[in-house]
Parts: C-alpha cells; structure tokens; sequence
C-alpha cells in the first residue's frame, strides 16, 4: 500500500514547489491499484475459463497473464511520466475491457479448435495475434502520449488531417479486390499478408480532429444567426456545409463500402460535435432529418439494407433465409440461455454464434456472464466516456472539450451500434466493440482515442503553472462554473 | 459550451440505458422463449455433455452393462459405448449428438439425462457437493443370454426378421432382435464424419439395419392367426375334440382356398378334430371356422390379445397391429375377407411382439400380461429409484380355453420339424408362412414361429419372423429352430 502514497506526493511536489497551494494530486495512485484490481478480474475470469474447460494450466496460460500485466504496467509508468494528471478511470477501465476481450477470445479460440478437432480440420487461433495486436497498440498509445505533448498542436495540423482521413475512408473503396476484398458484404479491408486493417477505423479519429479543430476556427460563424423562421434561429444557408460534407461522406461509406456501421458511427459524432460548437438543437434536428432522409433512400436502393431490416424486425422469421436472421438469432439464443446470471465463462456455447469474437463478443459475454455481466460491462463503458466526458468539461480550451467530448460520444456510440445490434435494439450494422473485440485496426485506432482522451484529462487537471495561456475567447461563466466544480480551491478573479 | 456537453453526457447516459432496458428485456422477460426455441441447440449441448446414465440387464449368472459412458477429453466429455451393439441395438437404441437418439435412450432419456424429477433430490445434493449431475441408470427386462441366442441365430444364418421373447407370466421382454441391425457406437461416435458416414449407410441400406422390427413393423400372420380364431372358437363353447371339416378346397370370394399340401385335411374327407386340424395347419379348418363364427367374435378376440391397440409403449411405442386395412383396423370387409384373415392372409398384420403376446397369454392360462422392458430404475449411485410393476391387461381366454389351446399347441410341435428340439423339454407352438406381396407364389414367404416352454409351466413365451429368400420356405424349417435356441437359452440351458 505504500506505492499510492509515493505516487500521489512525488511528482506534485517537484512540479509545484514554488507555489503555496496545496499540491493538486496525480493519483496515480490510485490508477496502478485500479490497473493490479483489473488485472486481478482478468486473471480470474481466465482460471474461470480454465476450470469450466477443464484445460490444465499450461504455460501458455501464464504467458497470456504475463504479457497483460507487464503490458500494463508499462503504459502506466508511461502515463505516470508523460501524462502525471490523467484521469486515474480511464486507463483501468480499457485494461479490463481489453482483458476481458483478450479471455473471451481466448475461450471462442478453445471452442473452435475443439470444432474443427472433430471435423478433422485445423484452424489458426486468434488470441496469440489480439496479444500482439494489443502490445502494438500500446505502443501507438506510448507514440501518441509522448508525440503529443499538448493537444492544442493537434489544431495546426487539422486540415491534414482531414485530408489523411478522407483518403483512407476511401482507400478500400478505389483499390482493386485483391488488396482491398469485400468481406461479409462490406469493402473496408486492406489486407496486406496475413493482417488485415480497416482504414476506416483510423480516418473516423482524424476526421473527428479534423472536425474540432475546423469548428473550433470557425465556431463564431456558425453562431452568427441566420433567418428567424417560426422562432427557430436557422443557420445560413453556405453554413451548412459542414454537414451536408458529413452527410455526404457517410452515405458515400455506405453506398461504396456498404458499412452500415461507420456511416451511422461518423454522422452521429460530428452531429453531435456540431451541436455541442453552436450550442443549438436545430442542427441535431436537421442532421437527423437528413439521416431520416439517407436512410430512407439507403431502404429503398438497397437489398442488403432491407435485409438487415427485416432480420431486426423478426430475425425468427428470416432465421433460414440466406443472409437472414441466423446470426442475431443464434445471439439472442444465447443471450436467452444465459439469462440473468448466465451460464458461467467457459460453460456456455457461444461459439454457435457465427462472428462470436468479433461483432458478437457482446453475445458471447451476454451468454456466459450473463444479464449481471452484460449490464457491468456497459456500465464498464459508460464509467470510460463519462470519465472522458468529464475532462472534456474540465479543460480550459475549446478545442480540448470538442476533442474530448466527441471521443467520449464515439466511444459509447460504438457501444450502443454494436451491443443495440446484437441485442436486436437496433438493426445489425457490423462494427466491432471497442477493446474487446477480435481485431488490430479496432484496437490500435481505439487506444490512440484513449491516448487523446488521456492527454485532455491530463491537461484538464494539470495545475497551471507559470504564465496562463493567453486568454481564449468563449463564454466566461460556463468556463468559470466549470472550475468551481473541479476545482474549489482555486478563486478565480472573474 | 459545457450546456451542451453535460446533455451530451445525458444522451450517452440514455443510450446505455436504453441498452440495458433491451437486454432486461431480452434476457429476463424473453429468456425462456429463447432458451425453449427448438433451433436452440444449448440446451440439448448441455445434456450431451452430462455423465449419462448406464443401461444393463442381468443374465441368470452374470450382470451385461448395454450402454455405458467413457470420459473424453473432448467437448462433449463422454463417449456413449454399446456392448455388443448390434445385439442389443433395438433395445438400446442410438445415442447421437448430431441425430438424436433412437429406441431406448430416446424412451428413456428424462431418466438417462438426469432431468427426471424423481432424481430431483440427487441432482439437489450434486449441486450442493458440486459433482457434475448424471444420469439416473437403467436396469432392463432383458435376458442377455437369450437376446444373443436369438440374435446369433439370426444373424448367423443371415435372415432378416425379428425374435421376441416374453415372461408370460410377467410381461416382461426377455429378448428383442432385429436383423439386419446397426452398431449404435458408430452412432454415438464424437468424430462428426464417422456419424454422418454410419447414418447415411444405415438409411441408404434397403434391408432397413435401423428399423426395429420387433415392435416397428408389422407382418402378415399366416397360420399363426390360427391361435386367434382356435380361441375364438374355444370360447365360443367348442372343444378341441370337436369336429372342424377337413375338405380340401373351399370357394371363397371368387377364389378357391387351399391347404398347404393340396389334399384333404389328415387325408380324410370326413372331418378332423380341431386339435389335428391345428397341428396339420389346415387351411380350410379354420377358413371355415373363422366364417362361422362370424367378424364380431373374431374381432373381439383379436382386440382381447392386444390387435388394434394403439397407445402400448414399452416404452418405445409399438406399432399397432390390425386385422384390416390400416383405415379401418379392426373392420374385416366381407365374408371372402374374414376367411382369409382365419388362416391369416389378406390385410390381417401383427408386429412379431403382438404374436409374442398372443402365445404368452396362451400360456399365462389366458391372461395377458402388459409387455415392459424397464425392469427398474436406477439412481446413479445404483439404489433403485422405482421397479417395474406387472400389468394386466385383462383375460383374453378362460383357463380352460388356454389349456385346450396349450395341449392342440404340443401336438403341434410334435408335428413341426427343424432343429434344435431338447429332449425332457415339452414346447407348445405353431408355425405359418405367410405369402406376401401380388404374386405370393413368386414371392419369399414370412416364415413364422410362436411358441412358449415348458408347456406344463410356462416360463417363456417366443416368437420369430424371418423374412426368407426362399420361395418355398415354410416356419417349421427356418424359424422353430432359432425359437428353440431362444427359449432354451431363456431357460438358462445354454
């Protein structure tokens, strides 16, 4: 118990020995033990998993524990040294969730080895390739902590950005099938030997940095009102053009890639982070009338669309069509057989559900963890974007809350399209659930989110030393209300 | 800008609540349905890899475990293993987790799974001492020695067909065998290809391996039927010294009926007793007598042994067997028909356990006995949870009447040749040979033989039917043989 203490003196009393407030504390603290009682969960859900298997325990299973805890411990040194202020939350929260992914994968590995085993078949397992997914992006996130000292540089180079993000969005879409084939009906990959990658997955964040910082120079424009329809301030016409952009590229996603899940995961976040800019509902309103509009359309032009209808309305009905409701059906069996308390890891079947380590991990946990399990997990993620959601409002600039706020809302919108899919809330898009599910391109664009997340927050709760940063121009009440909160101890003369 | 990120921070609250009133709904409210749908393949999974329970019947001197369990390594944890399978395959059944099971297992499975409420206790005291729940255990009616006499028999010689044999004082099923017959272990085997390879082979087969035809087939009597109408007309107030005619051809319909060896009953045209009549198998005898005493006392004859019952389950279910077409079971047509049905022609079809049933309620002194093969039932420990109870199922003839029968029976046998008869050892019996198909004289016959030992004190009842490949074959010669190694072996005289 003595690591919290040290943790929690030592680098804020180097940082502010000039000054004759009371050191703010890092709490870093209180992140390792968050990170050891993470770990601890890990572990035991893996014996869990062992036990019910009745596999014995190999030294591969020491080595799956070993190389999480080791790759753990080596982000939060590295958040320790780069990033001393960061939300204690939020790095525990991804370790457990990536855990968790690694341990299901793992178990749906056990599950189809056996079923290939009996069809005389052999198959590559997955989880040895999630570690080394994992381990590379811990490195990015360790790259993105350290390159980024200040999330206010990310602005200078916004219109790169958004340039790299658009092109990869499109890559997969231009490049001929050998390199970019259509997988499950959706033309998102690249596959470069035997790893692929989903592009996509990086331009969401660069386009959503891109976003920020473009609504960010551009904010005071949107504010300017433009004609006074039926009380309702509707914004100028040559206005709109930030989200007709993002109208447009989602359906260019849907109808070239058919990725149901990106467009509905792009639009929905910039809808949001240009409401949160202007501080207006009618763009939430009129975004969604366009999506209502897309979606409609996207409906009427495409049978792949009203196939994913029809499985969400009844997948009982189209259970034995071909590319029916086999799939969601199966998850919704699964997650009826687990029930409340569920079936115990690694004594349910949720390898009968096709993708089950993927799209349908949700399921797999809803199976064997049951309703208790599903309901922590979510409430796993919502304690991560709230956390997320929380620096945004504590930090000082405006880029730093739009950033943040709009991560925090991509998160939990990757949560709510995935898990509302496999639960049958709502259509089925196919996009994977954030850390735990099997996938590189997921992952590694899923830490640099976090890695960014960590960076607001750190900036967020840093205590400000020396010369303040020039004064940014936004509305001084909301900024101060804010400091109140996080803050009492700090009286600010305004 | 904090306003509308902390809504933000609602709607992302929103969205996971919205989740988890769908997953409380999916399941809690719905679980059941989804756990119950028959396209749920868990539930069935989970019995499959539970410890099922044993199947076993004792011989005079030793104890043959049928169907035992083998711990695996693998998924499903326990090989199902059958002992002389093909032996005991009509009895056992099959045991597949690709294509259900068959026969006993499936009659038995509550039990033999363990989910039977009277093992409810047990699986209680398992759960609290954390053994996995197994299986209750299941002791059968089945003398080894005779099934493998019966089967041997059967299958060294080739023929296809079926023997049962009877405790006609008791009811139960001392032997069931059915040839050709099918090896469950290929069916119970965890290697997917070998099962489906097996059961393809086994359904393809035109000589039917897998149709039990002791209870799932039923055969034209031929001259066996002759019991029925020698009793009908025993309680009618005849003797067996009466005089039944002997003539050597009769007019029926628009056809002339004919005794088997062309000529006058017992070369005399001035009658015959009905014991000689019935143990020289004239045809015309009991033409005649089944015409004169008309369909009704026929029919109710019929029905008091147990024609045209519908619902015996012992407990597989047993076919019924019918004295008409299959529309009107107990209904003969005209006249022309009910003679034909007297020497068991025409549309009259009995399953070989039906005839068995016939002669052990002869032998029983005219009181019919329901046919059991569950002997007891067995927790898994061994202590029995319930032992059969002897049935009966009414008096199908005085004791007089059976008598008489029992003695035209012996007479009968002294007449029948084949192999196998035992010096000391006194047999009541009758053979037939039924004609099958349009062109009966083109056509291998059935060939017949019921019998029961020692006719002074019955202690078993038999009957075979083998479906020969020689148009001239008759019962005596081809079945009365392996009848008598069946009874013999019944006997415990090996």
């Amino acid at each position: 118990m003595s690591t919290p203490v040290q943790g929690a003196v030592g680098p804020a009393t180097g940082q502010n020995s000039a000054a004759t407030e009371p050191a703010a504390p890092t709490r870093r603290g209180t992140e390792l033990l968050l990170l050891g009682f993470a770990a601890f969960v890990v572990s035991a859900a893996l014996m869990l998993v062992e036990a019910n298997q009745e596999q014995q325990l190999t030294l591969r299973i020491v080595w799956y524990g070993l190389a999480f805890l080791g790759l753990f411990a080596v982000a939060h040194v590295a958040v320790r040294k780069f990033a001393p202020y960061a939300d204690p939350l939020i790095l525990p929260c991804v370790a457990l969730l990536n855990g968790l992914g690694l341990v299901m994968i793992y178990r749906i590995d056990l599950a189809m080895t056996e079923k290939a085993l009996r069809a005389g078949r052999e198959i590559n397992n997955d989880v040895p390739k999630q570690i080394l997914w994992t381990t590379v992006a811990l490195a990015l996130f360790l790259a993105v902590l350290i390159v980024i000292k200040d999330h206010r540089t990310l602005t200078k180079y916004s219109y790169t950005f958004g340039l790299v993000g658009l092109f990869l969005l499109a890559l997969p879409a231009v490049l001929p099938s050998f390199i970019a084939p259509t997988i499950n009906g959706a033309k998102i990959w690249l596959k470069v030997g035997p790893f692929s990658l989903q592009p996509g997955e990086f331009a969401k964040i660069l386009l959503l940095v891109f976003f920020a910082a473009f609504l960010v120079s551009k904010r005071d424009l949107f504010m300017a009102a433009g004609r006074r329809v039926l009380g309702v301030d509707l914004p100028r016409a040559r206005d709109l053009g930030p989200v007709v952009f993002a109208w447009a590229v989602s359906l260019g996603v849907l109808v070239f890639q058919k990725d149901l899940g990106t467009s509905l995961l792009f639009f929905g976040t910039i809808l949001v982070m240009l409401y949160v800019a202007t501080e207006r509902a009618v763009w939430v309103v009129l975004g969604l009338t366009l999506f209502v509009g897309g979606a409609i359309i996207a409906y009427n032009l495409f049978t792949h669309v009203q196939q994913r209808v029809a499985n969400w309305f009844d997948p009982l009905a189209t259970y034995a069509d071909a590319g029916g409701g086999y799939q969601i059906a199966q998850a919704l069996f699964g997650l009826g057989t687990g029930g409340i308390g569920g079936t115990g890891l690694g004594a349910g079947r949720p390898e009968l559900v096709p993708l089950a380590n993927t799209d349908f991990i949700a399921a797999a946990i809803g199976e064997e963890l049951g309703f208790i399990g599903l309901a922590a997990l979510l409430l796993v993620y919502t304690v991560l974007a709230l956390r997320g959601m929380r620096s945004a409002l504590a930090v000082r600039d405006t880029f730093g809350k739009l950033l943040g706020g709009g991560l925090s809302f991509l998160l939990i919108m990757q949560v709510f399209v995935v898990v509302g899919g496999v639960t049958k809330l709502i259509p089925m898009t196919g996009i994977t659930a954030p850390f735990l599910s099997y996938g590189g391109s997921s992952l590694l664009a899923n830490y640099v989110l976090i890695a960014l997340l960590l960076r607001i927050s750190d900036a967020a709760r840093r205590p400000q030393t020396g010369a303040r940063p020039r004064p940014v121009p936004q509305a001084p009440i909301a900024e101060a209300h804010t400091v109140m909160v996080q803050r009492p101890q700090v009286e600010r003369p305004e | 800008m904090n306003t509308p990120l902390r809504r933000v921070g609602l709607a992302m609250l929103g969205m996971i609540i919205l989740l988890l009133a769908n997953a409380t709904y999916i399941q809690i409210i719905k679980a059941d349905d989804y756990r119950e749908d028959p396209r749920n393949q868990r539930v069935l999974l989970e019995e499959y890899s539970r410890q099922r329970g044993k199947i076993l019947a004792k011989g005079a001197n030793n104890q043959v475990m049928l169907a035992t369990v083998l711990p695996t390594n693998d998924r499903l944890r326990y090989l199902r293993q059958y002992t002389a399978g093909p032996t005991f395959a009509p009895v056992t059944g099959y045991y597949s987790v690709r294509y259900g099971a068959g026969g006993l297992e499936r009659a038995e499975d509550e039990i033999l799974n363990g989910s039977d409420d009277r093992l409810f206790v047990r699986r209680l005291s398992d759960l609290i001492t954390g053994r996995d729940p197994r299986g209750g255990n299941i002791e059968l009616t089945i003398n080894p020695d005779a099934q493998t006499a019966a089967y041997d028999a059967m299958a060294k010689a080739g023929f296809a067909g079926s023997v049962v044999a009877l405790n006609p004082k008791t009811g139960e099923i001392l032997a069931m065998v059915s040839t050709p017959s099918y090896d469950p272990n290929t069916l119970s085997a965890h290697d997917g290809i070998a099962q489906e390879k097996a059961w393809k082979e086994y359904n393809a087969d035109k000589r039917k391996p897998m149709l039990n035809r002791a209870i799932s087939e039923t055969y034209a009597p031929g001259s066996t039927f002759k019991l029925v109408v020698a009793a009908a007309a025993l309680e009618d107030g005849k003797s067996k010294d009466d005089q039944v005619t002997s003539t050597d051809r009769l007019q029926v319909g628009g056809s002339e009926l004919r005794n088997y060896n062309r000529g006058f009953c017992n070369g005399t045209p001035d009658g015959v007793t009905m014991e000689v009549a019935l143990s020289l198998s004239c045809n015309t005898a009991f033409a005649q007598l089944a015409g004169d005493l008309g369909p009704q006392k026929i029919a109710e004859q019929a029905a008091e042994f147990g024609i045209g019952e519908n619902d015996l389950v012992v407990p597989m279910k047993v076919e019924q067997s019918c004295l008409g077409p299959s529309a009107s079971c107990m209904t003969v047509a005209d006249k022309a028909a009910l003679m034909q049905t007297g020497i068991g022609q025409r549309d009259v079809r009995l399953t070989p356990l039906q005839n068995a049933q016939i002669v052990a309620t002869i032998a029983n002194g005219g009181e019919r006995m329901r046919p059991q093969l569950v002997k007891s039932i067995l927790a898994p420990d061994l202590s029995e949870i319930s032992r059969l109870d002897t049935d009966s199922l009414g008096r199908a003839m005085s004791r007089d009447a059976a008598g008489q029968l029992r003695d035209m029976m012996v007479a009968s046998e002294a007449k029948t040749g084949g192999d196998g008869k035992r010096e000391g050892l006194t047999i009541a019996s009758k053979t037939g040979t039924a004609e099958t198909g349009n062109d009966p004289k083109n056509t291998p016959p059935f060939a017949w033989y019921v019998a029961f030992a020692p006719a002074d004190d019955p202690k078993v009842a038999v009957a075979v039917v083998v479906e020969s490949q020689d148009v001239a074959a008759t019962g005596g010669k081809l079945s009365a043989a392996i009848g008598r190694a069946t009874m013999i072996a019944a006997l415990g005289g090996g």
